[in-house]
């Protein structure tokens, strides 16, 4: 049974704030390498750390 | 005021927007934000001899700040329940995903999106996506991204649960998420 997008989104949230559990990395992994709408929330989700890391603002 | 050097007059009025649209991020209200950035500023004017060299000078006034920002959050840490915003992101959200949970509809490739922070036009699209979140989620998404803080100290902060915590940051980044999407990335809505 795959993991739903959304669950996957959430884990993928939650990994940029807490370590996954191995067979949570595990799960989404499997996931993302099926799911091409996941995979580009990744990377936008990463985007977005990024993107506050850079602002003008911040120092 | 006039005791001080010219040099660090000046260079306390170069970064005082930042130092504004900094607290004015994590607060959401300018006149707590200008109360806030005076505050820092007359903490770093009376502490002046604690620093040293011009390099160093913006960042220590940053780190002023931030601990005058956190204090600030904790003091008033019960968050207001942002109703109309609340049920536009419960409504993005349940919009994103069909019946079993996968994508509606697939979402939208950013190209390479590197470039967008070069451009002062995107930073006024960030903020105004910041300010269309509901006070929860964006509040915990600043303590962490822009603070740098992290969930547990956030959760500390707030008295708020780990989960809570993740679940409020998860919110905050599929808005952003979709914000950015329709207001910076051009992608249609449907
Ligand atoms: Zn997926």
């Amino acid at each position: 049974m795959m993991m739903s997008c959304k669950h996957a989104t959430e884990l993928i949230s939650q990994g940029l704030d807490r370590p996954l559990s191995r067979s949570e990395r595990l799960r989404l992994r499997l996931h993302l390498l099926l799911c091409l709408g996941c995979r580009r929330t990744q990377a936008q989700f990463r985007f977005l750390r990024e993107a506050m890391r850079q602002h003008p603002w911040k120092l | 005021m006039s005791a001080f050097p010219e040099d660090i007059q000046s260079s306390l009025n170069s970064i005082r927007p930042r130092l504004l649209g900094f607290a004015r991020l994590q607060l959401r209200s300018a006149a707590a934000a200008e109360d806030v950035v005076q505050d820092a500023l007359e903490a770093a004017l009376a502490n002046l001899s604690k620093f040293a060299g011009a390099a160093a000078f913006q960042t220590w006034v940053f780190s002023i700040l931030k601990n005058k920002i956190i204090d600030e959050l904790r003091r008033n840490s019960r968050m207001e329940c942002d109703v109309d915003a609340e049920a536009a992101l419960d409504e993005t959200v349940a919009e994103l995903f069909n019946e079993r949970d996968h994508w509606a509809e697939m979402p939208a490739a950013w190209g390479n999106p590197q470039g967008s922070l070069e451009q002062k036009r995107f930073w006024e699209v960030m903020e105004a996506c910041l300010d269309n979140l509901p006070a929860a989620p964006a509040r915990v998404f600043t303590m962490r991204e822009f603070l740098d803080l992290e969930t547990e100290e956030i959760c500390k902060e707030l008295a708020i649960s780990p989960s809570n915590c993740w679940v409020l940051l998860h919110r905050a980044r599929i808005g952003l998420r979709e914000c950015l999407g329709r207001r910076w990335f051009g992608e249609s809505t449907a």
